[in-house]
């Protein structure tokens, strides 16, 4: 398959552009939302719009109510989100919790899905338990109870996790912390008893929990695919997860560079437009082929994944780390191009900044991806 | 069967039947490398028949003309012939700066009688060609060269030095940019085809810092060079003055062909095979090392995938046209990098310029010769200069 959009793909990316552009603009939703210090840190009404859109349930299969899409077209929204900045519950909900659910029975999904597909719901997930990100390692225990389980531990960086109306919980059934398997993933209602939510505000107006986990009893009919056996879906949302916040960064670097690279053909000093400075124009450069790789490493992996090739793990992990280097080096070039006003809160540019921080460490930095890239080749 | 597996069923069978055993051995030594030319000898028996079944075949050029020497494939197969010569090893059967750039260049601008003549020539291996473009207060800026052709009626007479001639103390003719109009820069240069057995040119080869001569400075004294090789047969390639536009296509082209070598050894991941390497002598990967290595990997898988964008995107026409000089900024600055790790990881051992354990220095060569990648053809600088203004239109790029 060659490395460029299909025909229906481009369509998709025609009309995802737009629309994001039209509603999921800066003034519109981001700055709207953090101005008016939102405590979701995004608007319901959009969700709903991205329901409309077709884009909620896009990755779920048909006979569940989705679309039965792949990869590349998750990421073809992914990456207009980023352009945007747009805050939505897309990538946590219909990328990483959906990813779960479509290995839920099928009580769990006609319990959940026609309300993600409606964007009447927003779900989060929980995997991270300390600051940075080792899913290899899951301490969060949940012991049989009864029919049940009881949840006993705590979790971080959980995107979203007071809006949620449902919590996909990796946590250990058996084995010791960092072994392979014994990992269970489980559906957790938000208001069940013993969830206590620490809600903050990131850096890039985003909310996310810090969450405890106090003996939370759970029926046996919140555990998503099979007791001890979670790490393959565990696995799979993480890929899912991984590629669609590779696209998004692609977005946000994409955008960054395109306002920038506009400032250069606008701002005079010394009497020329400062795009006219090699000094300039070579680092300008340098970023665009940095921006184009890591978009074609991105569409690669993403083909991979959708083939269900063997080396999409690996390629993902490529995609995540490169994309990570390039958005990270179009927004500090975008705040330094753009002088002193690249340091106002007026202006967009730093926005770029701070998501890209934000989005750069969620499932990943570049050096947990580069270091896997590494044992995954053997050294 | 469709055609192009009955082509491939064909080709096959060819190969087998033509290409020796000795020639699907990887090439050890320069030796190994046939160049063709008035000059040039066989190392041995099998690569004299490979050559000559290939010539007969028009396969030397598989993708020109049949009137040219060339076998008329189509690029469909050509790809499979390619493929198939891979599959099995197989060696090309000679190299050469005539079918690289004269050739190309030939094939747009050039006229019947010099196709007939000169691919002809090159297909069969009879003439080896070199380039003279480069000179020494012309290199970037190459525009501003100052050999300088003056009109004698029924010839030029030439005078001038060209510098970075490849090969040029083995090659038979020059391919040359040569002013002939002093006073319009662009417009003023003629694409020149020079015999260099002719009196008042001679070469010199210059020695790298790789301790190699691939390269020579080549001096035109009062070289009298004939307006006319034959009927339709001009010594100039498309018309007096307008040598900078083949000049210019043949960069694109030769940037292209650099940005093209995607795949193989070039854009490959390292660090397992560091791993390994260092296992045999008996080192430890130092953790930050390591760590280089891995976001190397990264770098080079990345540039793997854009290898294949960029090769798809061009198959179907889409892409920007100026892309290959992201191509080759991109993978030379890798290759270097790549070398560096190399030369790193191998410590004291990769620093011997002659052992037998290193094939006579070959690490230390190898990383040496890759500084020349983000020079020659093209300088990094010139590639982000063409970004700036063709891709990104900054002002005054």
């Amino acid at each position: 398959m060659p490395l460029f959009h299909t025909e229906d793909q481009a369509m998709l990316a025609e009309s995802a552009s737009g629309f994001m552009a039209d509603e999921g603009n800066i003034a519109k939703q981001l700055r709207h939302w953090r101005d008016r210090d939102c405590k979701d840190g995004f608007g319901h009404a959009l969700w709903k719009q991205m329901a409309e859109m077709g884009f909620t349930g896009m990755l779920l299969d048909e006979e569940d109510g989705g679309l039965g899409m792949g990869h590349v077209e998750a990421g073809i929204v992914l990456e207009e989100v980023g352009r945007n900045l747009t805050p939505s519950p897309f990538l946590t909900s219909s990328v990483l919790a959906a990813t779960a659910l479509k290995h839920g029975s099928a009580d769990m999904k006609g319990r959940y899905l026609p309300g993600l597909i409606e964007g009447e719901s927003v779900f989060a997930v929980a995997i991270d338990e300390t600051a940075k990100h080792r899913p290899d390692r899951i301490t969060t225990k949940a012991e049989k109870s009864g029919n049940g389980f009881k949840l006993t531990g705590s979790k971080s960086f959980v995107i979203q996790g007071a809006s949620s109306d449902m919590i996909v919980v990796a946590a250990r059934t058996s084995g010791a912390d960092d072994e392979e398997d014994g990992i269970t993933l489980f559906a957790v209602p938000k208001d069940a008893a013993g969830v206590e939510q620490n809600p903050v505000r990131l850096v890039d107006s985003s909310m996310a929990s810090h969450i405890t986990f106090d003996g939370v009893e759970l029926d046996g009919d919140a555990v998503i695919g099979e007791v001890d056996g979670g790490r393959e879906v565990l696995n799979a949302m993480l890929t899912a997860g991984r590629l669609g916040a590779a696209a998004e960064g692609v977005g946000v670097a994409r955008g960054a560079m395109d306002m920038t690279i506009d400032y250069l053909k606008q701002r005079k000093q010394f009497g020329k437009l400062i795009g006219e400075f090699q000094g300039l124009q070579h680092r300008a450069s340098h970023l665009y082929s940095e921006v184009e790789i890591a978009r074609a490493v991105v569409i690669k992996a993403q083909q991979l994944a959708d083939a269900g090739a063997e080396s999409a793990d690996l390629m993902t992990s490529v995609a995540k780390a490169k994309v990570a280097k390039a958005a990270g080096l179009a927004v500090r070039e975008g705040v330094q191009m753009h002088g002193g006003i690249g340091m106002t809160d007026e202006y967009d540019i730093g926005l770029y900044m701070k998501r890209d921080r934000a989005l750069g460490e969620f499932l990943g930095d570049a050096y947990f991806h580069a270091n896997r890239v590494a044992e995954m080749s053997g050294y | 069967m469709s055609d192009i597996e009955n082509f491939r069923t064909e080709t096959r069978a060819w190969l087998e039947a033509n290409c020796p055993p000795e020639m699907r051995q990887p090439v050890r030594d320069d030796g190994d490398v046939y160049w063709g030319g008035k000059n040039a000898t066989f190392k041995n028996d099998a690569q004299k028949a490979w050559f000559e079944a290939c010539v007969a075949k028009g396969y030397t050029v598989p993708a020109w003309p049949k009137a040219y020497g060339g076998a008329g494939l189509d690029a469909a197969q050509a790809k499979v012939l390619r493929q198939e010569m891979s599959r099995i090893g197989a060696r090309s059967p000679l190299d050469s700066f005539g079918i690289w750039m004269l050739g190309p260049a030939l094939l747009k601008f050039g006229t019947e009688g010099q196709k007939q003549k000169f691919l002809n020539e090159i297909a069969r291996g009879e003439i080896r060609w070199c380039q003279g473009y480069s000179e020494p207060g012309s290199g970037s800026d190459l525009v501003s060269l100052q050999t300088h052709g003056e009109d004698k009626g029924d010839h030029w007479l030439v005078n001038g030095q060209k510098v970075w001639t490849s090969y040029a103390d083995q090659a038979d003719w020059i391919f040359c940019l040569v002013r002939t109009d002093k006073d319009n820069k662009y417009q003023g240069i003629t694409f020149t085809l020079i015999d260099m057995s002719t009196e008042g040119c001679s070469t010199k080869p210059i020695k790298l810092i790789s301790g190699a001569s691939p390269f020579c400075e080549t001096f035109l004294d009062n070289v009298k060079v004939p307006k006319s090789y034959g009927e339709d047969i001009p010594a100039q390639v498309g018309e007096i003055n307008r040598g900078w536009d083949v000049a210019k296509y043949l960069l694109g082209h030769e940037r292209e062909m650099i940005s093209g070598m995607g795949g193989g050894e070039r854009t490959a991941a390292i660090g397992a095979s560091m791993k390994r390497l260092t296992a045999k002598t008996g080192d430890d990967l130092d953790p930050v090392l390591r760590a280089e290595l891995a976001m190397f990997d990264v770098d080079a898988l990345a540039f793997t995938a854009m290898g294949e964008r960029f090769m798809d995107e061009m198959k179907a026409g889409k892409g920007h046209p100026a892309q290959p000089n992201m191509m080759k900024y991109t993978g030379t600055e890798l290759n270097k990098r790549r070398h560096e790790l190399m030369m790193s990881v191998g410590g004291s051992r990769a620093l011997e310029w002659e052992s037998e354990d290193t094939g006579g220095g070959k690490p230390s060569r190898n990383w040496l010769r890759t500084k020349a990648n983000s020079i020659e053809g093209g300088t990094s600088e010139i590639m982000l200069n063409v970004i700036s203004k063709r891709i990104l239109d900054l002002p005054g790029a």
